[in-house]
């Protein structure tokens, strides 16, 4: 049972079937004017509309790129280079997602400043915070709409709001709210906002910027000119298709896909923390993604967990430093003010239209079994062992564990 | 995580896993901040390695790595015991993950913790 729909999707089939003529029979180059490239402009022309319907938006405000990081990359670098002169002062989170936390970290490099805004506990931001962080010099504001690793959706509508009053340009990366939850453009206020297609049961590759008329950026990729010449390269025709289709099923689906995904999520919850002692969730109980939820279990290892799981046939994951490339516990947990260990025995559940043949309790049981296990393994549970100052004496400060 | 068989192997069957309350040794190493805490007993008799346990608080290749030691080292005395390294445990796990040899490889240095507490409570 494949229960990590966060880190990517299955291409649905109707999907799949949309997208097949155009490898072969209608390969054409949409900027061409013979047929075959008519046919492909149609089959463009037709994707976007569908983007555009899926968020209240026009056609002429949808540019595709390769994916939400490019969106990303592309709002925040788009924006910070053409408004250079009118001021340096970004205000974003601390729990966004490395494509937009790295390319501001690029972007201080250029010498401009950014300010993290706090999240607290429930892992949402607080307004005040955001309006006493304004300067004269603020551009632009990023702040996404669900987070990717706990769920929970931040006040985009108040924030573009403040963001509109102030006239500071208004990012959001939707990628994990968009076809789980109604995204709206025109009532969130925003001028960007980012959309990936893999976590729409859409191909991967491809993702879409919607840019708000009369806001204006400089493109990463110059070339043909093609979307406008804000992004060149010629177009990913059957990603672009695929992507059209998904947004349109997901759309036509949403209020019925939220109910049932938030009810198998919620049934989830209710199990876990009446079956397993020293268990949580992780972030608001409230505002938060109808497909997501994030446990932690005290005194286990997630990347272990994970292995357990995977063992009985349940593919999840983990915010534990352990199962990631650059061995660094989740920042996002650790935004939340969690102690370390805690980070640790983190466990991410995200569930996809498909997963209705979901067994809650089967599931819930395994999971269970394996933190039993793992804290019969454990020296941290139920023991009182006092580990400050416990590192490996050998590595000093070389060691990266000290 | 790209485990070996045999990592896999003693990460669902970990040997030895269990807290010893008779041991004469006992070390901890690691830092439950960066997800790896092992614990290691042992029972040091004639000094030689009659006994030896762990528990550990980590990801799969620190499981592994724990009960791999357990093996070699049961029965060594303590001179062959403090020869064991960590490449030693790599080496007799099939290897592990580049990204896993320093962090999560840490029995080597568990069981040379427990050793010296054998031998400061035995002076």
């Amino acid at each position: 049972m494949y229960l990590d729909n966060s880190a990517t999707t299955q291409v649905s089939k109707e999907v799949f079937e949309e997208m097949k003529p155009y490898f072969m029979e209608e390969f054409g180059n949409p900027s061409t004017l013979y047929k075959y490239g008519r046919e492909s402009k149609k089959a463009l022309d037709l994707a976007r509309q569908r983007v555009a319907d899926a968020l209240n938006a026009k056609p002429e405000e949808i540019i595709f790129t390769s994916g939400g990081s490019e969106s990303d990359n592309m709002a925040l670098k788009g924006i910070a280079f053409k408004y250079l002169n009118q001021g340096k002062h970004i205000i974003t989170t601390e729990i966004e997602h490395p494509a937009i936390k790295d390319t501001l970290k690029f972007l201080e490099g250029f010498d401009f400043r950014v300010t993290y805004l706090p999240v607290y506990e429930n892992g949402i931001i607080k307004v005040e915070d955001l309006e006493e962080a304004i300067t004269d010099d603020t551009i632009l504001i990023t702040i996404m709409h669900g987070n990717n690793e706990i769920g929970t959706i931040q006040p985009i509508e108040e924030i573009g709001k403040i963001a509109r009053e102030k006239g500071i340009i208004f990012h959001t990366d939707a990628v994990q709210t968009f076809g789980k939850i109604e995204v709206d453009v025109e009532k969130l206020n925003v001028d960007l906002l980012s959309l990936s297609s893999h976590k729409i049961n859409g191909p991967k590759g491809v993702g879409a910027i919607y840019i708000k008329k009369g806001v204006r950026l400089i493109p990463l990729i110059h070339g043909g000119g093609q979307e406008k010449g804000i992004r060149s390269g010629t177009e990913n025709v059957p990603g672009i298709v695929g992507f059209g289709k998904a947004c349109e099923l997901a759309a036509n689906q949403l209020e019925e896909h939220q109910e049932k995904l938030s009810s198998i999520r919620d049934e989830l919850i209710d199990k876990v923390l009446s079956t397993i002692p020293e268990a949580h969730v992780n972030g608001d109980m409230e505002n938060r993604l109808p497909n997501l939820v994030n446990f932690r279990f005290k005194a286990i290892e997630g990347e272990s967990l994970i292995l357990l799981l995977d063992a009985k046939g349940y593919q999840a994951s983990t915010g534990s430093a352990c199962s990631s490339n650059k061995l660094e516990a989740s920042p996002v947990l650790t935004a939340l003010g969690l102690d370390p260990v805690d980070v640790h025995g983190s466990l991410r559940i995200s569930l996809a239209p498909e997963s209705d043949k979901f067994d809650v309790d089967e599931f819930v049981d395994t999971v269970a079994q394996s933190v039993s296990r793992l804290r019969q393994m454990s020296p941290l549970w139920n023991q009182d062992i006092d580990y400050d100052g416990v590192m490996c004496k050998k590595h000093g400060d070389d060691c990266r564990m000290c | 995580m790209d485990y070996s068989e045999k990592v896999m192997d003693h990460f669902a069957n970990p040997r030895n896993c269990r807290k010893m309350e008779d041991a004469n040794g006992v070390g901890t190493v690691g830092n439950p901040t960066c997800g790896d805490l092992m614990t290691i007993y042992i029972k040091v008799e004639d000094d030689v390695i009659q006994d030896i346990s762990f528990q550990t608080f980590g990801c799969g290749a620190a499981i592994a790595t724990s009960s791999m030691i357990t093996e070699i080292a049961v029965g060594k005395t303590i001179d062959e015991a403090l020869q064991i390294s960590r490449n030693d445990v790599a080496d007799e796990l099939d290897g592990l993950p580049p990204v896993k040899m320093h962090c999560s490889n840490l029995a080597a240095d568990g069981l040379q913790a427990a050793i010296e507490n054998y031998q400061e409570n035995n002076q």
